[in-house]
């Protein structure tokens, strides 16, 4: 048996494989489908402070290999959560990670503060990226400025490791990643979803009700995983790489470009137990290749 | 709700572009209710990427029907699926219609749209198992858009429809039908009408409902993500205390009562 495990320094985790935020609920909609204890962790939907109405359908549309959403993370907020989800997570032996969302800096810190009296959590990502709530896709993650002043106040108020979780849609993603460090950020987690756009050739209208939204899938796994090598190329913090995976090797083509963990997203709305079937792969991949220590992988490509 | 990843293909028939298909699958069979739906994977590969909603329209010790029509790539690929071939699928998803022991005895109308037929022939062998006298109305555009007409009269089933251009039944909307239906039944009015099609359809009979004050429930579509209530991405205007949100019609549709329902264009 190879060992799976991996370090972020702040947190260990049984294997690489974490569910990304926004596609696996609150983590009880995936337990007809598996066990939740043998994933490395999971990452919770974005939680504003208090609950949000989310945008007017449709709000998804398929296109070749890929997932435009604009849900506009609608959620039940924080109070909610802790009131009723997370007593049920607490019992559970997996890393939860809560996606923290806000209209503005101090609703980030909020949110982080109603969480710092909980137990039963690994970590929070700040979600500084989504691409569905104001207009043009605008977010924090678009400027070091703006990233640098949210991270470091939510450092400042958390007692809890901070992942910072990225935009793709900017010019010069390592400068945004640096930004985040500096600020502070214990890890980074990239990439969001890529904005993007459908549009009806019969009604000449487009195929979201918010017009823009975020694309995720296959089709942006390219992509991605170049983002995830220039950062991790250049940041000393561990870097969480996501984009369009749906298999063992796309995991491992994560991690030799420099990921120590992985979060797998829209794969787990097509097949509930992806997660679990892509960790089997990965297990295959190190028996196969003799790998006992699936760490090692991690930032080997040979260029 | 489980995910049978080989539910083995037993049947399948077809009529134009109308396909039936019926599978084993017994877990998922053992609890399938009328209304209820399945989420079904259409390519091994990730294009198409998502799985597609289908009612759950027929049950026969473990095999299960669903009944479709060719909308577009992934239906075109799951009519393409033949006899001895698997189909992967989740189910059974969402809340069905609340089929209250109590409508034994009692007139219940079924109202279906073109392919919105699909979950009402389920509903309609329970309701009749149960002692309920069911008629079902069933209306398309034309002729073709009628394909289960034959099988519903041989059956014995109370049955009556219509079409766009009069090519058979009567001349009109299922919901002309629908309003002579009341109106011919006088004392008896139903104790519950169960309507599935396109959105105007379906507004149009939660308008007539709420004029003669009957019961009616309404399964509504949209656009989904997962099929059980991960994504919110399914989401319909549903008025829950008085105060109209966003509720994910996977999770606790795709039925509703018919007035809890609030339609992009009000109705007067
Ligand atoms: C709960 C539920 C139950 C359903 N039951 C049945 C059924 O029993 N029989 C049946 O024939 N159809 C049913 N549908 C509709 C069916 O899911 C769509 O026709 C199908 O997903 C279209 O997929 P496609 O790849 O063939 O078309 P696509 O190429 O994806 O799209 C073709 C057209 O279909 C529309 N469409 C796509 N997805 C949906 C969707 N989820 N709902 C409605 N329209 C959509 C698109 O707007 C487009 O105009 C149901 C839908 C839902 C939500
Ligand atoms: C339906 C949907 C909802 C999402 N919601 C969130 C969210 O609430 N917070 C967040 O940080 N990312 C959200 N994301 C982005 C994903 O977490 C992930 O970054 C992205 O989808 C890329 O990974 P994938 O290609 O594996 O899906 C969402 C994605 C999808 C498809
Ligand atoms: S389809 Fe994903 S929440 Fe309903």
């Amino acid at each position: 048996m190879s060992d799976l495990s991996v370090d972020l320094g702040f947190l260990k985790l049984k294997n690489p494989i974490l569910a990304a935020s926004g596609t696996f609920g609150y983590g009880l909609e995936f337990e007809p489908f598996l066990d939740l204890n043998r994933l490395g962790g999971f990452v919770v939907k974005g939680l504003y402070y208090g609950p949000r109405e989310g945008n007017p359908p449709p709000r998804l549309v398929e296109t070749p290999s890929g997932l435009i959403n604009a849900i506009g993370l609608q959620g039940i907020g924080v109070e909610a959560f802790i009131a009723k989800v997370l007593p049920k997570l607490q019992a559970l032996d997996t890393a939860v990670i809560v996606n923290v969302c806000g209209a503005s800096e101090e609703e980030y810190v909020r949110v982080v503060e109603a969480l710092d009296a909980e137990e039963g959590i690994a970590a929070c990502e700040i979600n500084i990226s989504c691409p569905n709530v104001n207009k043009d896709g605008a977010c924090p993650a678009f400027s070091p400025e703006s990233t640098r002043a949210v991270v470091r106040e939510v450092k400042r108020a958390s007692r809890r490791p901070v992942i910072v979780k990225l935009s793709p849609n900017v010019t010069n993603i390592v400068e945004i990643a640096l930004a985040a460090q500096e600020a502070g950020a214990d890890a980074i987690a990239l990439v969001n979803t890529f904005l993007a756009m459908a549009i009806d050739v019969e009604t000449r209208r487009p195929k979201l009700g918010n017009v823009l939204g975020g694309l995720s899938g296959p089709a942006i796994k390219p992509i991605a995983l170049r983002m995830v090598y220039q950062v991790a190329s250049r940041v000393k913090v561990p870097v969480i790489g996501m984009g369009g995976i749906w298999s063992g090797a796309d995991v491992l083509e994560f991690m030799i470009a420099g990921a120590r963990a992985v979060q797998v997203g829209t794969a787990n709305l097509v097949d509930p137990d992806a997660c679990l079937r892509i960790l089997g792969e990965v297990e295959d991949f190190c028996r196969r290749k003799g790998i006992e220590r699936l760490e090692d992988i991690i930032a080997t490509v040979k260029t | 709700m489980f995910k049978d990843p080989e539910a083995r293909i037993v049947g399948k028939e077809s009529w134009g572009d109308y396909f039936l298909l019926t599978f084993d699958s017994p877990a998922v069979s053992a609890l399938a209710r009328p209304g209820q739906f399945l989420m079904i994977k259409v390519s091994d590969e990730p294009y198409p990427l998502l799985r597609r909603p289908l009612g759950i329209h027929s049950r026969k010790d473990k095999t299960l029907g669903v009944f479709f029509k060719v909308a577009g790539i992934g239906t075109a690929l799951l009519a393409r699926k033949t006899p001895g071939e698997t189909l992967d699928l989740l189910g059974p998803l969402g809340k069905g219609f609340n089929i209250d022991p109590c409508l034994a005895g009692k007139p219940v109308l079924a109202v279906g749209g073109g392919r919105g037929i699909a979950p009402l022939y389920f509903l309609a062998w329970e309701l009749r198992a149960l002692g309920a006298s069911i008629k079902i109305l069933y209306g398309g555009r034309t002729q073709a858009d009628l394909p289960l007409a034959d099988k519903l009269r041989a059956e014995g089933f109370d049955f009556a429809c219509s079409t766009d251009d009069g090519t058979v039944g009567r001349r009109g909307l299922v919901t002309e039908l629908m309003e002579d239906e009341i109106k011919a039944g006088g004392g008896s009015p139903p104790a519950l009408v169960c309507a599935c099609g396109p959105d105007p359809m379906l507004q149009a009979v939660a308008l007539i409902a709420r004029d003669k004050r009957l019961p009616a429930e309404l399964s509504l579509e949209s656009r989904m993500g997962c099929g059980f209530g991960a994504c919110w991405g399914c989401v319909q205007r549903i008025r829950r205390d008085g105060k109209a949100e966003w509720i994910k019609i996977c999770e606790d549709g795709p039925v509703f009562p018919a007035e809890s329902v609030v339609w992009e264009k009000e109705s007067p």
